[in-house]
């Protein structure tokens, strides 16, 4: 019983942070990532295994609010994604290219973009380069290991923020001994 | 030293020309200044800010060898926050108004600031008995620390110094320089806000007017 309404307390809890807050927050750790390292590339890295460490934790809070089963196939996989996106960043990609080992997640526009301007000296900078993080970093602790790259970004003039994911293999060994 | 000053004026065309193609090359990209400004009532998952704030403090702790260096590595990153959510908010709320009196800033960060950022306002505003240049705007359970346990080897450590931080930064932008610390008292968050003298002089003659 009590356990029960603990439960329902935590889901009418699942409170919504404004977004500008986020916003800043994120664009303020990018600042001081490219105050702190010496080469865009290195902040480029950097941010992907920040996005990696959030995508390791952001999936178990998924799971836990969604009753979904497992994926089937990638489009399955994609489509989850896609409403992960939805409900964590209030961001609707479309997907895109799909094949049977690939498919594309296209961005309209990200939050991340929404009062940011890249300065020349950063012109190589993948600002929004934590969110392939977290799709590989999610994805590998439901035994998926992908590949994750930002191909353009609306911040560099494109049309578009695109993020190509490739599957790569399953992963077997990551399960626990005792389960499956 | 004339050398000098005749090759930064007109005695070197080529300095203006590439000062000209990388203004012609920005303006190529639409600005961010050509896009309205939107209402700023989206919002997101909680789950999502909690965790690039840990992701954040975890940063900030890799690169700091004490607590105090780490609390203050924090409240550098809330002040650029503070310093670009005030220009929002005066924006959005204020019709570009801003304040000039010492209480209706802390009363406007209290109420207005923490309502905007966080949803709720900050519990209490108090003045210090002690100190008049003291001020201390109370939270019992800020957001930034809902999600995070403090080890028992840091006690002292107080997250909420990311909060401070723009709340330092606000005042700052504002014309209120001041220092703010966020501290635990009872397992109540204070932020202490201490004003620079110039302030609390200032603010006396606004009163006697």
């Amino acid at each position: 019983m009590s356990r029960q309404s603990t439960s329902s307390r935590i889901t009418a809890d699942s409170k919504k942070v404004n977004s500008e807050l986020f916003v800043l927050t994120y664009g303020t750790l990018v600042q001081q990532l490219v105050k702190d390292y010496e080469s865009v590339e290195d902040v480029n890295k950097q941010l992907e295994r920040i996005g990696y460490n959030i995508g390791l934790r952001v999936i178990e809070d998924f799971l836990a609010r969604t009753n979904y089963p497992r994926c089937t196939d990638l489009r399955d996989t994609a489509e989850k994604i896609q409403a992960a996106f939805k409900m964590y960043l209030n961001a609707t990609p479309s997907l895109s290219n799909v094949t049977a080992d690939e498919f594309s997640l296209v961005f309209e526009s990200t939050p991340f973009g929404e009062f940011t301007e890249l300065p020349d000296a950063c012109a190589n900078l993948k600002y929004c380069n934590v969110l392939p993080g977290v799709i590989r970093g999610a994805c590998e602790m439901v035994q998926m290991d992908v590949q994750a790259y930002v191909i353009a970004d609306t911040l560099k003039g494109d049309n578009a923020t695109e993020i190509r994911v490739r599957f790569i293999k399953k992963l077997h060994d990551a399960l626990p001994a005792g389960e499956d | 030293m004339q050398n000098n000053e005749g090759s930064n004026g007109v005695g070197d065309p080529n300095a203006n020309l590439s000062s000209m193609i990388t203004l012609l090359q920005s303006k190529a990209k639409t600005s961010i200044l050509d896009k309205s400004l939107s209402k700023g009532k989206s919002e997101m998952h909680l789950s999502c800010f909690a965790l690039l704030f840990s992701e954040m403090v975890q940063y900030c702790q890799n690169r700091s060898n004490s607590v105090s260096e780490l609390q203050n590595k924090l409240c550098d990153m809330g002040k650029q926050v503070g310093l670009k959510i005030i220009d929002l908010i005066v924006l959005r709320e204020k019709n570009y108004k801003r304040e000039v009196k010492l209480l209706n800033i802390l009363l406007f960060i209290k109420s207005t600031v923490w309502k905007t950022l966080f949803g709720k306002e900050a519990d209490k505003l108090e003045h210090s008995a002690d100190d008049s240049r003291q001020y201390y705007i109370i939270e019992k359970d800020p957001l930034v620390n809902r999600f995070i346990s403090v080890p028992k080897d840091k006690g002292s450590l107080n997250c909420a110094s990311f909060n401070a931080g723009i709340v330092e930064g606000i005042l700052e932008t504002s014309g209120f320089p001041a220092k703010v610390l966020a501290q635990w008292h009872n397992g109540i968050t204070y932020y202490v806000i201490e004003f620079d003298e110039s302030v609390i002089t200032r603010d006396k003659q606004l009163d006697e007017r």
